[in-house]
């Protein structure tokens, strides 16, 4: 495929006026299928997951998943989108083989929930408001493999397999409005949009929402239009955009490409294109337009969905804070600077940090086990963090321990190895290990003299104000004692001697 | 074994479980009657000694252990060939199912094999129920008992001729605009329609989802009322399938009563379209009921005139979704065409060779009627009318229990005489329809033979919706009426069947 020709972002960006809709797709981690009993896993032996329903075979009948109804309520009300009192099933209707009905069962004109608005806030704290048209609940379809051919596509594969696992398993598409005024900013905003929604059902667990599985999938629609222009542009809808990165890279060529076209007097193609991770651009997909004529119409074998408003009440109750306002709020409790936070962020520790806080640790004592020691060990082990066998309390309680002198931070790590190795709570573990911070300064002291009269030296030094020489008698102090005291007791009583 | 074959189900179920006889026996004589005379009425598409028997010995020992399963334990019955069935090919009369077994029952089936009724076989329809004579059934038509010239009515033509004939006491049918009460009423047997929702469509193949309802053939009401029975009631598989009982209706057969009886005659289906000798029947029977103190009234449902043509766009609307998953791809019939066989190539090879010229025309049809722009026009204001006629009829309740038309404007055609004209043959159902496009319950019992001809008439009595009871105690009314008169039921007029 030839190369498509792009204008210098900067430019692009001064000529035309980005405006940009989103569409995420968020698979829900309900154990059953959407309208039938089948098990929603990801990854097993194809077609294991299937029975008359989810495949469509003549005769069978959908019912609808209660918990994908709540899950869809929780998420349209966390976009701070209103409920429908009732919301009725349609039928979009086109033929393709992995769409076993050849029909999906959608919510049409009749979403779940509509009318809502999220802040995004982006990396230098502008916050722009994105405003929700609407999130309905609809079944994916099944999982086509084409074998043969040079691209991987239907077209000249010599054979196509299908694996209906994935048919039925519920969604739920949320729809943005236009989103104009990001400007440059709007690659980056789109990313932090999804970004946001990830977060929002991950929190909430409605969604294993891992993009990497296609849990959280974005659709991208891009128009320009010149500045000052009151209509709108031809959009192109980008799709197969499931990472992070690619939605800002992806919106961002669409504005490149756009720009040239539009601005050597081209007309832009309403197309649905397919992102190229690996190759950093889109191409032509098929070509789209308001006339795709689907025959939506009300599916006569569902019953309308009725949420009462105390059911609503009850999913409004049971919703989580909000990530990012939740984010904001600890990071002002704890007071970490921006890079430790992020760390924390990053290594989705948040929980954790939090719990150890409120079990009465010091944020930033918390937040140097979990995102220290403890990820050390994880590490080692190769496996989660997450799934260590040791609690926010049980660290929060060695974490007091150190505060209180009963332990040093030597002994603190044995004391968490005993609780990883399955030796019960700290209390247990120090009895059991004998670890006991030496309190007798008699025992200590004998030791310091001991290791002063081997290092004569160091006290005239440390007189001299080279406080740091000290850190060798602490060593051999330390060692004497077999790490049961603490270096920090160690250290004044040498700074003592030297007085 | 002969006079089995011409008792009703609930003789037969009493003799069963008074162990004067056994299912096997009652079984067998219905089998190899069958055997013997499908081909000439070729009601049945499939039948299955072993299973039927093996059902039967089943039955048998229950009920030597003691357990009767049902009012109709051990009865054998036919089932039309649009419910799924796992030990049996299932083909709803197209060739684009030929063979296909399917993976599971219908609800309706297994709640059968539950009470102990042992399946003859699968019967004929007109291709996905679509038609109104089986005559486009992609296995050929049907013929009816007492002309076998004549169409046995449709879709369920099969179930009719399988009753009426004695090839099954009982049968199941489904009915979305007449199929089970036109070909009762051209047999001189009993169909009846329960509310939608009343039985589970869970393994009906779809025609159109709004208006398909499962319901029992037979040759009389307490059979048909014994038989909706057992097959009625919640069924957590179809979502639109009612939450709460209706009652029982045998009991409503069996204590039925003219007492207070208020009947409402249509305005709207008075006229010229009804065959004289129909026309004179239905007056009879309102004569018979004036007499037995029921009072009559005309009732105004303006709305009524409108209603084929709605019929007419809903159903092939809702009928060209439901046949898309016929596509080659998981079941049934697979056509790879010449050259490069893309998928939309073998898509539209199959179906141009798996369906027949009636599911074409209705597929057609039902696509153009969804289409964007057109949706408004066609779809939109059948629904509208939908409603218009949900209003009518909640009218004319307010005023009379129930209503009773003639089931269908003639007695049976000849085949081949309407086969050519779609719109003559839909207007079979104009009295019909209205049931379906409301939801409501609706009966034909047999009234009588048309002076013309002497062919069976029969009268539709339609209820409120859920109101089933009250339409059965009508039914039991008219039919002891005329057993009153005649001394026997119509079907012992019907001519002996005998293989030349």
């Amino acid at each position: 495929m030839a190369k498509e020709q792009l204008m210098p972002y900067e430019q692009a960006i001064e000529q035309f006026e980005v405006v940009i809709g989103l569409e995420v797709h968020v698979e829900l981690n309900t154990k059953s299928k959407m309208f039938c009993g089948c098990a929603n896993i990801f990854g097993n032996e194809p077609n294991t997951n299937v029975c008359p329903i989810c495949i469509g075979l003549p005769g069978s009948l959908p019912a609808v998943n209660k918990k994908a109804v709540e899950s869809s309520i929780a998420i349209g009300l966390a976009l701070g989108c209103q409920i429908a009192p009732t919301g009725r099933f349609s039928r979009k209707n086109y033929f393709y083989p992995d769409l076993a009905k050849n029909f999906q069962t959608s919510q049409y004109d009749e979403p779940i929930a509509f009318e809502g608005k999220i802040n995004i806030e982006l990396e230098d704290g502008e916050v722009f408001e994105v405003l929700i048209e609407r999130a309905h609940m609809e079944e994916d379809a099944g999982k086509l493999t084409h074998v043969g051919g040079a691209t991987g596509r239907i077209q000249g594969a010599e054979y196509s397999l299908v694996d209906y696992n994935r048919a039925g398993v519920p969604l739920v598409e949320i729809v943005t409005k236009p989103v104009f005024g990001a400007g440059a900013k709007a690659p980056e905003l789109a990313a932090a949009y999804v970004h946001a929604i990830r977060d929002i059902v991950k929190s909430m667990n409605v969604s294993d929402a891992r993009m990497e599985r296609g849990n959280v999938r974005c659709d991208a629609n891009v128009s320009l239009r010149p500045k000052g222009q009151q209509k709108l542009g031809t959009r192109t809808e980008t799709k197969n955009v499931n990472s992070l990165r690619s939605v800002e890279n992806a919106v961002r060529y669409e504005i490149q490409r756009q720009a040239h076209i539009l601005a050597n007097g081209g007309t832009i193609i309403q197309e649905t294109r397919h992102w190229h991770e690996d190759r950093g651009h889109t191409s032509a997909g098929r070509p789209k337009s308001d006339a795709d004529d689907y025959r939506y119409f009300p599916e006569p074998d569902l019953v309308p969905v009725q949420p009462s408003a105390a059911w609503i009440e009850e999913i409004r109750a049971a919703l989580p804070e909000n990530p990012a306002l939740r984010r904001k709020r600890l990071m002002e409790a704890w007071g970490f600077a921006e890079l430790e936070f992020r760390d924390v962020v990053n290594s989705d520790l948040l929980d954790q940090v939090e719990a150890t806080v409120a079990a009465g640790a010091a944020p930033q004592a918390a937040r140097k086990w979990w995102t220290g020691e403890l990820a050390r060990v994880a590490n080692a082990q190769e496996t989660a963090v997450q799934d260590l066998s040791i609690t926010p309390a049980q660290v929060a309680k060695i974490q007091q321990l150190i505060d209180s002198g009963e332990l040093t931070d030597r002994m603190a790590r044995d004391v968490v190895a005993g609780v990883l190795a399955g030796e019960g709570e700290p209390e247990a573990v120090i009895e059991k290990r004998g670890l006991k911070v030496v309190s007798d300064d008699g025992a200590l002291i004998a030791a310091i003299d001991e290791a002063l009269a081997k290092q004569p030296d160091v006290l005239e030094k440390i007189r001299e104000g080279k406080v740091q020489a000290a850190g060798a008698v602490i060593g051999a102090v330390m060692q004497a004692m077999r790490g049961q005291v603490d270096a920090a007791r160690v250290r004044e009583l040498i700074l003592e001697r030297a007085k | 074994m002969s006079e089995l074959i011409h008792k009703s189900a609930s003789e037969l179920a009493d003799l069963i479980a008074s162990k004067a006889v056994s299912s096997v026996e009652v079984t067998e004589a219905f089998f190899d009657r069958s055997v013997e005379l499908n081909p000439l009425t070729h009601s049945y598409l499939y039948l299955n000694r072993d299973t039927a028997l093996g059902a039967a010995k089943a039955a048998d020992a229950a009920l030597a252990g003691g357990e009767k399963l049902s009012p109709l334990h051990g009865v054998p019955i036919a089932v039309k060939d649009n419910l799924t069935t796992t030990d049996a090919p299932t083909t709803s009369g197209s060739k684009i199912l030929e063979g296909w077994v399917p993976q599971y029952d219908a609800t309706v089936v297994a709640k059968l094999r539950q009470a102990g009724l042992p399946i003859l076989g699968k019967t004929n329809l007109d291709e996905f129920a679509m038609g109104s004579s089986t005559e486009y059934s992609a296995y050929g038509p049907s013929k009816n008992p007492w002309d076998l010239t004549r169409i046995p009515g449709g879709s369920g033509g099969g179930s009719s001729s399988a009753v009426a004939g004695h090839l099954a006491p009982i049968a199941i049918g489904s009915d979305t605009g007449g199929s089970i009460r036109f070909p009762a009423a051209v047999t001189g047997s009993v169909g009846a329609k329960p509310t939608y929702g009343a039985v589970s469509r869970y393994g009906l193949i779809a025609l159109a989802s709004s208006l398909d309802q499962i319901g029992p053939v037979s040759n009389t009401v307490l059979d048909s009322a014994l038989l909706q029975d057992v097959i009625s009631g919640h069924d957590k598989h179809d979502s639109t399938s009612l939450p709460q009982s209706l009652g029982s209706m045998a009991d409503a057969v069996r204590n039925a009563d003219v007492k207070g009886l208020r009947i409402g005659v249509v305005k709207q289906l008075d006229s010229d379209a009804f065959q004289p000798g129909v026309k004179a029947c239905f007056d009879d029977t309102i004569a018979k009921l004036v007499a037995a103190g029921a009072e009559v009234v005309t009732v105004d449902c303006p709305s009524f005139e409108y209603a084929i043509a709605a019929y007419y766009l809903i159903l092939p609307a809702e009928a060209s979704s439901n046949l898309a998953k016929f596509d080659s791809v998981r079941f049934g019939l697979r056509v790879t065409p010449e050259g490069n066989p893309t998928i939309e190539r073998v898509m539209a090879a199959t179906r141009e060779a798996g369906f027949g010229p009636e599911v074409k025309r209705r597929i057609i049809l039902g696509t153009y009627a969804l289409s964007s722009g057109y949706y408004d026009a066609y779809y939109g204001s059948a629904q509208k009318v939908r409603t218009l006629i949900q209003q009518d009829l909640a009218k004319a309740f307010s005023q009379v229990d129930v209503l009773l038309t003639p089931t269908a404007p003639t007695t049976a055609f000849k085949i081949g005489e309407k086969v050519n004209d779609p719109l003559a043959m839909y207007l079979n159902d104009i009295a019909t329809i209205p049931a379906n496009l409301a939801g409501i319950p609706g009966m034909s019992v047999p009234n009588g033979l048309a002076f013309e001809d002497g062919l069976p008439s029969g009268v539709q009595i339609l209820a409120p919706a859920m109101q089933d009871a009250q339409m059965y105690r009508v039914g039991s009314i008219i039919e002891q009426m005329y057993l009153a008169e005649w001394g026997s039921p119509l079907i012992a007029k019907a001519p002996k069947l005998e293989v030349l």
